[in-house]
This record gives structure tokens, sequence and C-alpha cells, in this order.
């Protein structure tokens, strides 16, 4: 205890990174796992020899990345557009649905009811059935990340809805609150931790179902990009699809992760309380 | 005796009556009120002939054992909870007919909304009436500083102390200035230190605005401590067993407590919940 230096006596901006430091042990532990997979990955492909068209060395595909990445990029646009306009009508729906449910038993009982048994139907499968109906533009694609995304946002919307403390309710009506208040001021705001749940699971489903709309028909896209690499054997160019795509789901997830931080500093800060950070020791 | 408030003196000795001399309106009348829930095992009576008067200004407070159905009266007083026979009349008016106008409601939880800041939490009611905020945040201030929480109106509900919180949603519950208070064992969640401050806190409050306040508690000492007169329930059904004047000259300091005088109105309750079998006798 006595070597440590006091606080007083180091400089400031010394201590600032000490405190980025600390702060940023999430982010290092992520870094540094990510970067020894990799690390694995290219000694396994290089001492065991193995052919590209298997399993392409992780050099490889960093370098068919930079082969053509306008194109890559471009293919990612398509992808993320349909994920995001998927993902975003999935929301809005989503939402406006809970909502249905929560104040009308009779949309409780035939919606909801009706929601969980379409739940059960693998979404997938409904693919060819929207190339059917809306063609093979991006239409179709954002369709099917509407379906699959919008089960888990309607779900824990609902939940969320529901649970508001009745003494909060009870408040409201010796206020005189009109039901669209009650709803506008309590029940949706208590709902927002719930729906950042929901959200964080339904962006990484839009995503998937993006993919899965491009992979039944499409000339662009990720999806497409792995399909047609498949068709040409070109392992490489697929593992590059796949890594883009990893990419863009943990971007994604981490932007949701983000907006929760930045809008629900109140839900944060209670969630931090409940799994205490370990005690810093010298 | 050395009563604040200048009674008349058959009003102060008025000990088993709970009913308001004819002379004296009172503030909320309640007359033969039975309160039966529907289970599914039958009917459950909760609440079984209750009658009793609150005075304007006047604290009134109602002790019982849990589950002796004194939350659902003061619901019933809210307009919150249906009752199934007899009559709650607040001025004069019937509280079947709909929610009182002015009315400030402490639970025994808080209910602060997390989001929102200490301030725009106590200025939850006029958002609720639709009046302007803006002038009513002064009084917003006045009331927080009155708890000793000036400068706290930017914090968030998270930030602050389980009685600081408290604090906050009774200032939220007098901020449209009601003149009925409803609490709901407003300190039942609370350590004994700062149960005794806000005990305090409150009394000291009362005597400045005189509001009629109407104050659940299963604590005897608290329900004594700041009443001017204490109702005793018994549970299964819910009734009144007694009514308790407490003639101890406000403002009552908390050492209050330890005076023989003191103990005699904490004994007489306690004699009846033993009498009820709610309490054991000691050996």
């Amino acid at each position: 205890m006595a070597s440590r230096p006091k606080a007083a006596d180091r400089p400031a901006a010394s201590s600032l990174l000490a405190t980025l430091w600390a702060r940023s042990s999430r982010v290092r532990t992520v870094l540094t796992v990510l970067v020894a997979t990799v690390i694995v990955w290219e000694l396994v492909c290089r001492l065991l020899a193995l052919p590209p068209i298997l399993l392409p060395a992780p050099t490889l595909v960093f370098v068919d990345l930079m082969k053509s990445p306008d194109w890559i990029l471009i293919h990612t646009g398509y992808t993320l557009f349909a994920t995001l306009a998927g993902f975003a009508l999935a929301v809005i729906i989503g939402i406006a649905l809970a909502v249905g449910i929560v104040y009308s038993p009779l949309l409780e009982r035939t919606l909801y009811t009706l929601l969980v048994a379409f739940n059960s139907l693998p979404k997938v499968a409904l693919a060819p059935l929207f190339i059917i109906w809306l063609g093979t533009g991006m239409s179709p694609k954002i369709a099917i990340a509407l379906v699959i995304a919008i089960f888990a946002i309607v779900i824990d919307m609902v939940l969320g809805l529901r649970s508001v403390d009745p003494d909060m309710l009870d408040l409201a009506k010796t206020c005189n609150a009109s039901p669209l208040q009650t709803l506008m001021k309590i029940r949706f705001p208590n709902a927002l931790p719930s729906l950042f749940a929901g959200m964080k699971v339904a962006i990484s489903l839009a995503l998937v179902g993006a993919i899965v709309g491009e992979f039944v028909a499409a000339d662009r896209g990720l999806g497409y990009v792995i399909l047609s690499a498949q068709g040409l054997f070109d392992t490489t160019r697929m593992f590059s699809g796949l890594v883009v795509l990893g990419v863009l789901g943990t971007i994604l997830f981490f932007l949701i992760d983000l907006a929760e931080r930045l809008m629900l500093p109140w839900h944060v800060s209670r969630r931090s309380e409940a799994a205490p950070a370990p005690r810093h020791t010298p | 005796m050395g009563s604040a408030r200048d009674r008349p003196k058959d009003e102060a000795t008025d000990v088993q009556d709970p009913i308001t001399p004819a002379h004296e309106p009172p503030y909320v009348r309640i007359r033969n009120l039975d309160k039966v829930y529907q289970s599914r095992r039958g009917p459950v009576p909760a609440l079984a002939g209750i009658s009793l008067d609150i005075r304007d200004h006047e604290f009134l407070s109602i002790v019982g054992p849990s589950g002796c159905g004194k939350s659902t009266l003061l619901k019933c007083v809210a307009g919150l909870a249906d009752i199934s026979a007899g009559t709650i009349e607040i001025d004069g008016r019937n509280v079947v007919a709909g929610t009182p106008e002015n009315l400030g409601m402490v639970f025994q939880r808080d209910v602060l909304l997390d989001w929102r800041t200490v301030i725009d939490n106590i200025l939850l009611p006029v958002e609720f009436r639709r009046q302007r905020k803006s002038e009513w945040t002064d009084r917003g201030s006045k009331l927080l500083e009155l708890f000793g929480l000036r400068g706290y109106e930017r914090r968030f509900p998270w930030e602050l102390s389980g009685g600081q919180r408290q604090r906050v949603a009774i200032c939220r519950a007098l901020l449209t200035d009601p003149r009925l208070l409803l609490m709901d064992e407003p300190f039942g969640a609370l350590d004994a230190l700062t149960r005794d401050e806000l005990n305090f806190e409150l009394q000291r409050i009362w005597l400045e605005t005189r509001k009629t306040i109407l104050f659940i508690t299963h604590s005897i000492t608290e329900a004594v401590f700041l009443g001017d007169r204490v109702i005793v329930m018994s549970h299964h059904p819910g009734r009144i067993e007694e009514t308790i004047t407490v003639d101890i000259p406000r403002p009552r300091r908390l050492s209050v407590r330890e005076t023989p005088a003191f103990g005699a109105y904490t004994a007489e309750i306690r004699t009846t919940f033993e009498r009820l079998g709610i309490m054991k006798k000691e050996n």
C-alpha cells in the first residue's frame, strides 16, 4: 500500500489513460479473443497445408477482399438496406401490434394466438412464396426480414407494456390521466428496456431474413456473393462474404446496444448494479 | 388539555365514536362501507360496516395487521376500488361518481418513474391534468426545499436513497396542493432511522400545510406519533375496533415516544390487538 503513488502526484494525462485502460477492459477482451482466433486459424492452415478450397487462410481472405473492395461494399450495401428496412418495419408494426394486443382483449385472443401459431412455422420456408408474390427485387428480402424479426419485437413489447407496477397505474388514475397519457407517459417508457431486448434479437434475425431472401433468388447482396462463389467452388470468396456478414451483424448489434445506453441510462445503470464490477485490487 | 388544535372538549374526549358530532361537517364521510372480493371459492369480505369521518385538517392514522383491508379502504376513498355497499363522500360528493378532483396519494413504494428527473417526476400530476408545467416548476422546487432536497431537481431517481425517493414521492403528491392526502404505509419499506426522520418531517409539513391526511400503517408507534386520532382495525373481515384520540401537544418530538402518556396510548392499542388475538399476549 505504501509503495502506491498518491493520485495527486500522478500527472493528469496518465491518469486519463489509466481510466481509459480500465474502462476498455471488455473491448480489450473481445479484441484479444478475435485476434487469437485469426492467428490460430492462419497457423492451422499453414501447418496442416490445408487446400484453400477446404479452408482458406485469413491472409487469403484478406487479399480477396482487397482485390475488389468496392464490389463487396456494394453488395454489403444491398444486404444492409434489406436488413435495416425489414428491421425498421418489424419495429414499427411490432410496436403497433403489441399496443393493440395489450389494450384489446379481442386482439389478444385472436391476433396473439395466430402469432404464436405462426411463429412455430419455420419462416425460412416462406421465402419461395414471397418470391412468387413480390418478385425477385428488394421487396421480398425486406418482407422475409420483417416476418422473421417481428415476432421477437411483439413478444417482448407485450411483456414490457404489461409489466407495469399497478401502483403506477393507480397514481395515473388519481391524476385523472387519459388512457393515451397512461400509454405514452407510463406504459411505453416502462416497456423500452424490453423493446431493446427484443430489438437486439430482431436485428440479427432480420439479417438472417435478408440473406435467406438472397439465397432463394437474387443477383446482388452478400447472400448472392456467397451462393455464386459456391457455384464456382471459390471457397475464399465465400469466406470473404461470411467475414463481412459477421462484421456487419456484430456492428448492427452493438449499434443497438449503444442506442440503449444513450436512451436508457436509468435502465443500464440498474443492470450494472445487479452485476457489480469486480473490485479493483492494486 | 394541551392540544395544539384547540378542539372543543366534547370532541377531544370522543374516544369510542369515530363519527363527528353533527355541528362540524366532516371532509370525508364513510358510512356502512362493505367491500367483498369475488374469489374462486366464493365471496371474501374484506371490509365490513366501516363508518368513519375524517375532519378537515385532521391527521387520521389507521393501524391494523396485514390483511385487515386498510389499503383497500384507502383505495375505496381514492375511487380506485369499487365498493360493495355503503357510501363514501368527500366534501359532500360521492366518490363512486369518479375519482376526487384534487387528491394526493403516496404509496409504500415510491413509484417514481425511473426515466424522469426528480422535478419531472414531481410535475407528472400537472402533465396528466394538461396544465402548463412551467407554471408549476417553482412550486416543485419549493417543495423539494421543504424536504431538504434543494438542488436535486435534475437528479434521477436511481441516484437517490430510499428516504430521498419517498420524499420526492410526497412532493409529487403535494404539488397541486390537494386538500386530502392519502398515504398507504409510505415509510414501511424504509430503515428505522430514515423512518423516524420522515415521521418528524411529515409532522412538520402537516403543521405548516394542514392537509387532511389519511395515513395507513402497521406500526402502532407511528400511528400514535403522527395521528390526531388513531383508528384500530381488525381483520377477516376488516372492521373498526376502536378509535383513540391522541391528546399529545404538537409539535411532538421523537422523544415523546418514551413518555408514559405516549406509552399509555400504544399499550391501549396493543391490548386491543391482544384481545382480538392479532397479537399474542406476552408470558
